[in-house]
């Protein structure tokens, strides 16, 4: 097969192979450094919130008195068994970005643990240690269990469901239900939905079934 | 771009391969302490809220 015919002079043909090149290893460059961005994001955020979590959790085995806590603070320890027997986070009080860095943040507005109405709580599911990565894995009656300095409280999941991001009726004092009264403590844990995305919202919900008082 | 590096590069071939690994360690370590978490809040897939 003849090699058809070249016009340009040699010059100009150097000057268009270093241009391609350039071109070339600038694309696999950028590659690599979004690839690494990717690693950072699923991994590297992580180490944060675990070494916020530690100060969290020491904060509150060391708290003596009870009282509410205030932005940025832990507000209950959050243990899920089905999720592995070592699964804890401090949740910390607040859900702005700088909280949820440094664990599942509990709605400001929404009641306390144990209390009656609904304890929310939000938290990361694919970065920043990923907290609630598994939490469609639970199934009904599964315990989700707080403790705080005065009390050990157990709740039991009920159902789950996939929302839109604006459905703010989930953390309603009776999940779903805005204009009820509530007579029962609730609970509902929110991530994104689905992994990886910010389109949708996964949501937990659960009510209390046993308060059990922790005694010094 | 990496073919001009290498040939800026001094002494032989082994010290170059030692100089570009510190390079390229320099680079990640420039990226991923300073650079991504400066960019990761403009990065919302993982949004776990629900308000208006």
């Amino acid at each position: 097969m003849a090699i058809p015919d070249c016009h340009m002079s040699p010059e100009y043909a150097d000057r268009m192979r270093a241009m391609l090149r350039a071109v070339g290893e600038t694309s696999i460059t950028a590659g690599l450094i979004l690839m690494l961005f990717c690693a950072y994001l699923l991994w590297g955020t992580g180490a944060y919130t675990k070494s916020q979590q530690v100060r969290l959790q020491h904060e509150l085995a060391a708290r003596k008195e009870i009282r509410t806590a205030k932005p940025g603070e832990p507000v209950a320890l959050l243990r899920i068994p089905r999720l592995g027997s070592d699964y804890e986070y401090a949740v910390v009080e607040g859900v702005d970005a700088e909280h949820l860095k440094k664990g599942p943040g509990h709605y400001p507005d929404s009641a306390m643990p144990g209390q009656i109405g609904n304890f929310a709580v939000a938290g990361h599911r694919t970065t920043y240690a990923a907290p609630f990565n598994e939490l469609d894995e639970l199934e009904r009656d599964d315990e989700i269990i707080l403790e705080t300095r005065e009390a050990r409280y157990t709740y039991r999941v009920t159902s789950h469901d996939i929302v839109e991001p604006d459905e703010i009726d989930v953390f309603a004092p009776v999940p779903g239900k805005p204009d009820i009264r509530p007579i029962r403590a609730f609970i509902t844990l929110s991530t994104c939905h689905p992994e990886y995305s910010a389109a949708q919202r996964l949501v937990v919900y659960g009510v209390l079934k046993d308060t059990e008082p922790r005694k010094e | 771009m990496y073919v001009w590096l290498w040939r800026k590069l001094p002494g032989t071939t082994r010290t170059k391969v030692l100089t570009a690994a510190v390079l390229v360690a320099v680079a990640v370590a420039v990226l991923w302490y300073v650079v991504f978490p400066l960019l990761e809040p403009m990065v919302t897939l993982d949004e776990v809220t629900v308000r208006k």
